[in-house]
């Protein structure tokens, strides 16, 4: 075993096609530059079979009907970058940085894991495919004739040891990028492939190009060598896309956003990862919002706060996910309850990384609500709801009446604490009263005599207080603004209910009705409240 | 008339003979159940029936949180995962955790309507996995839930069948009709007090002379589908439970009962 090279030819057009499938078969032409100065830097072969050559303008080029022409995105590139540096290490840990649109992986030690040395190469253009790339992969046991020959042959190419000047003759002496100034000394002489460069004499061409033609002439021997220069792994997934046109609606949004999270979620199955969170940033055109809010919305308050350009969210996931499908409906289900400002004209998504996730059910655990589904049905419970109004309950070390807080709902898969035979046997304890909260409390008229409750009246019962305990004096944290101080009763009530629609309880019989109800008199806002009742 | 209506059955037999088997013969269904956690109750109804609708209605202070927090109880303490639509968001998680309901494993759902209550019910029968749904519309106008379609109850019943969920419906009257296979209606008998009226002298102050003990609530089997598949009616599988004996009491203790006792022992 010895190298694999992977080169992504017409990197610049690869990396747009990547976060644009449907373009793969159209004539497309990359434009750079400030307006109106604009030049064509790189076209694909359907392009060129059009006629448009490097250097036009935009203009010129936007004659030809069949083009398409897209700005050269340098953030594109560098995810396009990424994702192939993330197929190397897919398979090999000891991967080379070499250029921008080429890698070169060392396979020493991987034919027990991948087979032969074709195997490999088409794993990885499989692998480049689902990527979003397609690559040619040379692989031979001389480093630079890998580089070289993937360079110069299209598809899968693999150079047995001893026949790497044979098959390297026949490509032509561009493919080591010379300097410009040897290739047209090379045209002079009629040398034009690395054939005809391995048979010139090593020392009159020494003499004549210096070390750079001794450099050449190695090269198309086939007999150069150099050492590999380690690329650090890196576990960074970030994708971006600049938007030529900005956009204001979800659909066309969610649509952008499918093609970066296939591709951020390829990324991570390429290296066998998961993602634990995701960071969505979008870049907001304020200007256009900005122009046209006066006018839209006239009675705009002047402290409002002006917009912001940058929109930011960050989701973390109960547990490590990589469906992009799943992500999709999340983020819209974000996005739909608090939408950006302004139109978007830059998205960059990322995501924080985590070992996917592994567990094993237990065959006597009951079932439980797949992760996934469950995050998709809070996430969709909270547009209907609110965020804050989902979730777990969790108690708070205080004597605050009422006092909890909403954490996020991961359920616990331990295992159960109790076994069936210790529910419901007939020796069981009688159950804990309930008692439910009224939030907010409302404010009741209680009368009462000598210090005791005897009536009390609040929307929908008034009655007669025919039990009552209390009072039970509480207070706490006085130094805050939100101090409580109130003296708690439990009273038992024997009521006439009226219907009102405002009220927390409501029956339609006549008959009386007993309910018991805790009730306290707040000394800090110096009145009667009811907490809540017994049910 | 007897070879007439021989005559119709082999007819009604050969015609669906190719959808349904036997149509005259009453299938055995075996419905799994799921304990309230409160003997009298499981004895009474057998316990809560999986992949189906249960009502529990009753006025105030008639028990109606307690059988919920029961339920969630023994649910949650089995390893199921539970999901609460609280009607007017009226739930205490403090009782709820003396009740002994394992909140990390309870998703609660704080809602201010109607609307969003079916919606948010919808959502989590689709999700689906939860071994327990409560929707409590106790707290909320029986005029309003009275409004909600029928429909509405059939398609929850028809979203919870075939799936170990036990959907439970609390509310003041019952209006999810023959869509329950168990109708529980609650009522409160009397409340216990330590000292059995108002407390008078000023000396009685934070003492505990006077404190609510519990309550003495009676249950009464409205409906149930289980009750009538074991009674054996060979056609219907599902019958109104209108026996006076169709009933039982049962008491409840509030939180500090225990702590109380211990003190008074340890005197």
């Amino acid at each position: 075993m010895g190298f694999a090279s992977i080169y992504v030819p017409n990197f610049s057009i690869q990396a747009v096609v990547r976060t644009e499938p449907t373009l793969r078969q159209r004539a497309i032409a990359l434009i750079e530059g400030c307006p109106p100065l604009e030049r064509v830097v790189a076209i694909n072969e359907a392009a060129a079979r059009a006629g448009l050559d490097l250097g036009m303008t935009k203009a010129q080029a936007a004659q030809f009907p069949s083009i398409e022409i897209r700005q050269r995105s340098r953030s594109e590139e560098q995810s396009t970058h990424a994702a192939l540096l993330d197929l190397g290490w897919s398979i090999s840990p000891r991967v080379e940085d070499t250029a921008v649109d080429s890698i070169v992986v060392d396979l020493t030690g991987l034919a027990s894991l991948f087979g032969s040395e074709e195997a490999i190469a088409n794993i990885l253009a499989q692998r480049a495919l689902d990527l979003g790339l397609l690559i040619q992969v040379a692989i031979s046991s001389n480093l630079e004739v890998a580089l070289h020959a993937a360079r110069g042959f299209p598809g899968i190419t693999v150079i047995p040891p001893g026949e790497e000047a044979k098959r390297l003759g026949a490509l032509p002496v561009q493919v080591f990028s010379p300097p410009p100034e040897i290739i047209e000394t090379l045209e002079r002489w009629g040398v034009r492939t690395c054939e005809a460069l391995a048979r010139l004499p090593l020392l009159e061409l020494s003499e004549r190009l210096g070390q750079q033609g001794v450099q050449l002439h190695q090269c198309a021997r086939g007999a150069s060598k150099r050492s590999m220069i380690l690329a650090e792994p890196k576990l960074c997934f970030e994708e971006e896309m600049a938007l030529e046109y900005a956009v204001e609606e979800l659909e066309p949004l969610a649509f952008l956003l499918a093609r970066l999270l296939d591709q951020l979620c390829a990324r991570l199955a390429a290296r066998s990862l998961s993602a634990s969170a995701l960071r969505l940033r979008f870049e907001l055109d304020t200007s256009s919002a900005s122009e046209a809010s006066p006018a839209q919305i006239p009675n705009t308050r002047l402290d409002e706060k002006p917009l912001e350009k940058i929109y930011e969210k960050n989701f973390s996931l109960p547990m490590p996910m990589r469906h992009s499908k799943m992500f999709l409906k999340l983020l819209r289900l974000h996005l739909q309850s608090d939408p950006p400002r302004a139109p978007i004209v830059r998205i960059f998504l990322a995501s924080e990384f985590a070992a996917p996730r592994v567990r094993q059910e237990g065959l006597f655990l009951p079932s439980s609500p797949d992760p996934e589904k469950l995050e998709l049905t809070i996430a969709r419970l909270a547009n209907v709801v609110g965020n804050s109004h989902v979730g777990s309950p969790r108690l708070i070390e205080s004597h605050r009446p009422d006092a909890f807080e909403m954490s996020r709902f991961i359920p616990s898969h331990n295992a159960p604490e109790v076994r069936q035979k210790d529910i419901g046997s007939p020796g069981s304890r009688a159950p804990m009263a309930a008692f439910r909260v009224f939030r907010p409390a409302p404010r009741a008229r209680v009368t009462l005599r000598e210090g005791c409750p005897v009536h009390i009246s609040f929307p929908t019962v008034h009655g007669e207080v025919v039990a009552a305990s209390g009072p039970w004096s509480t207070s706490g944290e006085w130094w805050r603004e939100d101090a409580w101080n109130r003296q708690e009763w439990d009273v038992e009530v024997h009521s006439h209910t009226a219907s009102n629609t405002n009220a927390f309880e409501y029956s339609s019989s006549a008959a009386p009705q007993k309910g018991v109800y805790r009730i306290y008199y707040d000394a800090i806002r110096q009145g009667w409240f009811v907490a809540g009742m017994y049910d | 008339m007897a070879v007439n209506v021989a005559a119709l059955r082999s007819q009604v037999e050969t015609a669906l003979a190719g959808r349904i088997p036997a149509p005259f013969t009453c299938r055995s269904v075996q419905v799994e159940t799921a304990p309230f956690d409160i003997a009298e109750i499981d004895v009474l109804t057998g316990g809560l029936p999986q992949g189906a609708l249960t009502e529990i209605c009753g006025s105030v202070s008639s028990g109606r949180a307690t059988l919920l927090l029961s339920a969630l109880a023994s649910r949650t303490a089995h390893g199921h995962v539970c999901a609460l639509v609280d009607g007017r968001d009226t739930f205490d998680p403090y009782s709820a955790a003396a009740a002994g309901v394992k909140l990390e494993r309870l998703l609660w759902v704080r809602c201010h309507n109607i609307d969003q209550c079916l919606r948010a019910t919808d959502l989590l029968l689709q999700g689906g996995g939860f071994g327990l749904i409560a929707l409590d519309l106790s707290v909320l106008p029986p005029k309003t839930v009275r409004y909600v379609p029928l429909n509405v109850w059939f398609r929850f019943r028809r979203a919870v069948e075939n799936t170990p969920t036990i959907l439970l419906l609390l509310d003041q009257e019952s209006n999810a009709g023959s869509c329950a296979s168990l109708v529980l209606r609650l009522g409160s008998e009397s409340f216990r007090w330590s000292a059995p009226r108002i407390q008078r002298a000023p000396s009685s102050l934070n003492s505990c002379a006077c404190l609510l003990n519990g309550s003495q609530l009676h249950v009464e089997l409205v409906r149930s589908r289980l009750k009538a598949a074991a009674g054996g009616h060979k056609f219907q599988n599902f019958a109104r439970v209108n026996e006076t004996s169709a009933g039982a009491n049962f008491k409840t203790k509030s939180i500090w009962s225990d702590f109380r006792q211990t003190v008074i022992e340890s005197k």
